[in-house]
């Protein structure tokens, strides 16, 4: 299949994981651009872990492709760095060995002194140079989520996958976290693709925001452009004149819209369906 | 002063309770007093021989005293490593044969049942095809092998070591597989987006992920060994702390065979205490 010249492209993707039973989720369109950072929003359920693991090639769809870089993705690869849940560092490994592990996975030409050089400016980049040599447990979740960050970027990936990675810190720490990685992913210029649950962490964070319909037959029903200018903060964030017909569009479709469409889906009446591009603020397609 | 911790008080419990068992065990085999009456039939010198003398005698117990006790302590650990010939040996050698045998089969149960229980850990095929071989073969009494393996081996002494390593490849075996079917996905997960090669896969993370379950099934394994080889050399005879209990019985030693009984579970505890130690070198917390 031809494909246009986007970075990544997703095509009619579904999957079900029985025989017989509605797909969790269908017919799920999108493109990324280089050096976008996207979220996906939806209520539990809907997919969104399962659609981050067929990018990162770990699991495989029932239906339908993705592409990056006009490639069918097949497998995982280090082309696309993945940061979990559940942070997933090797417990017995201190945190500068995690992150030099997949460094030297990336680079198994490279030699000791240059593993640890890339792994230590990494770990500098999240702020833990002085905790290098301590192991997981004895790090607080904020941080075990930083290496966890750290040893992603250090394999220097040309998609980052995010599943849900703040998801059990407390605000605080989750305020701060995020601040690093907006300027990491500024600096950097990373292409992101990130699932969060949080609708100011969408807000901050991304360039467009894919709104999931609840599963079964989830379906991305709206792609929403962020209207706030590029150079937000978190501490200004809510005083910007877009934040709250960006909020509030956001918050009316997972706590109204999001059910309507799978009403549609189920029987069928979704066929060929596109997502319709909102741009909350300036003008807004969907009236209530 | 008043407020030892509960390690020393339980020290100070276990030094008390050893003492009164032996206090136990002096009356219990204290040498009794008994008068007898005196029949004056016969020849006194015959009653003498016959341990019948005029007036009182000691009725000796069967049982050895503590002094007795003492004394087969100190003879038998003063000189460990005689060798008198075939029947005679120092217990220092006498253990010294049985740690070798149980070393080796221990030694052979790790090199087939680690690399098997990987093989079986990461294939579920592999696993269902062999679990009920598995499931047959591991509630057998290892003993029940010694004849094919005499049969089969036509040697004793590596008929033991078959033994040792019989019983000892089951737990192995089955922790390894446990261990590494049980590495969390998350982290399997992270080596496949990294593409980290098979070989790294198995040695830097299978392995250490699986490690405290596969050590714990070396304990148990070297626990069931250091039982087994007591049996298996009273079976066997020729060398062994378990041949040289059954001697000092066929001697109607007690006392030594009493000695044997407590030298082999301190062996035993300390063998178990170095497989504690690494356990815990190769834990992690989570």
């Amino acid at each position: 299949m031809q494909t246009e010249n986007s970075f990544l492209k997703v095509e009619g993707l579904s999957k079900s994981f029985k025989i017989g039973s509605p797909p969790v989720f269908e017919g799920i369109n999108f493109e990324i651009e280089r050096g976008e950072f996207v979220c996906i929003i939806g209520h539990s359920g809907c997919g969104k872990t399962t659609i981050l693991n067929v990018l990162a090639g770990l699991e495989d769809a029932t239906d339908g492709y993705a592409y990056m870089l006009n490639r069918e993705i097949k497998g995982p690869s280090l082309d696309r760095g993945v940061v979990f849940q559940g942070h997933a560092l090797m417990p017995w490994m201190t945190v500068l060995q995690n992150v030099a592990f997949a460094v030297k996975s990336k680079y198994p030409n490279w030699n000791k002194a240059q593993i640890i050089e890339h792994s230590k400016k990494y770990l500098a980049m999240v702020g833990l140079v002085n905790a290098e040599n301590k192991k997981p447990s004895e790090l607080s979740g904020g941080m075990k989520q930083r290496v966890g960050i750290a040893r992603a970027f250090a394999i220097e990936p040309k998609m980052l996958l995010l599943d849900e990675p703040f998801g059990a810190l407390d605000a605080l720490t989750r305020g701060v976290i995020q601040d690093e990685l907006l300027k990491i992913c500024s600096e950097t210029k990373q292409t992101v693709f990130m699932i969060t649950h949080d609708v100011d962490e969408a807000i901050l964070l991304s360039d467009k925001i894919m709104l999931m319909s609840n599963g079964p037959n989830a379906r991305i029903a709206e792609i929403v452009i962020n209207t706030l200018p590029k150079n937000r903060k978190r501490a200004n964030l809510h005083h910007d004149p877009m934040y709250y017909p960006m909020r509030n569009h956001l918050v009316d479709f997972l706590v109204n819209r999001s059910k309507d469409l799978q009403v549609k889906g189920s029987t069928g009446g979704l066929d060929g369906y596109q997502p319709v591009l909102v741009c909350p603020g300036l003008h807004t397609p969907i009236t209530q | 002063m008043n407020k030892l911790s509960v390690k020393t008080r339980g020290m100070i419990l276990s030094v008390v309770i050893l003492l009164m068992a032996l206090c136990l065990w002096h009356i219990v085999t204290a040498p009794k007093v008994v008068s007898t009456p005196v029949a004056l039939t016969g020849s006194s010198e015959y009653q003498a021989l016959m341990g019948q003398g005029a007036g009182t005698t000691v009725e000796k117990s069967g049982f050895p005293t503590l002094a007795k006790m003492g004394e087969t302590f100190y003879q038998q650990l003063s000189h460990p490593f005689y060798d008198n010939g075939p029947n005679d040996k120092g217990i220092g050698i006498q253990l010294a044969y049985s740690l070798g045998r149980v070393g080796l089969g221990f030694l052979l149960a790790m090199l087939v049942a680690i690399p098997f229980g990987f093989l079986i850990g990461m294939s579920p095929l592999a696993y269902e095809a062999f679990n009920p071989f598995i499931q047959i073969l591991k509630p057998i009494s290892p003993l029940a092998w010694m004849p094919i393996a005499l049969y089969t081996i036509k040697d004793s002494s590596i008929s033991g070591i078959f033994v040792i390593f019989i019983c000892s490849v089951w737990p192995m075996l089955l922790n390894t597989a446990f261990g590494v079917a049980n590495v969390r996905k998350e982290l399997l997960n992270v080596t496949k987006t990294l593409e980290v090669s098979p070989m790294r896969k198995a040695f830097l993370v299978i392995l250490p992920a699986a490690a405290p379950t596969i050590l714990t099934g070396m304990r148990i394994s070297m626990g069931i060994a250091w039982l087994v080889i007591v049996a298996a050399e009273m079976l066997v005879g020729g060398t062994g702390i378990g041949y040289f209990l059954w001697n000092e019985w066929n001697n109607l030693s007690l006392s030594s065979v009493i000695f044997a009984i407590i030298m082999i579970g301190l062996v035993g505890m300390l063998l178990d205490i170095a497989f504690a130690k690494l356990q815990k070198a190769v834990s992690y917390a989570d």
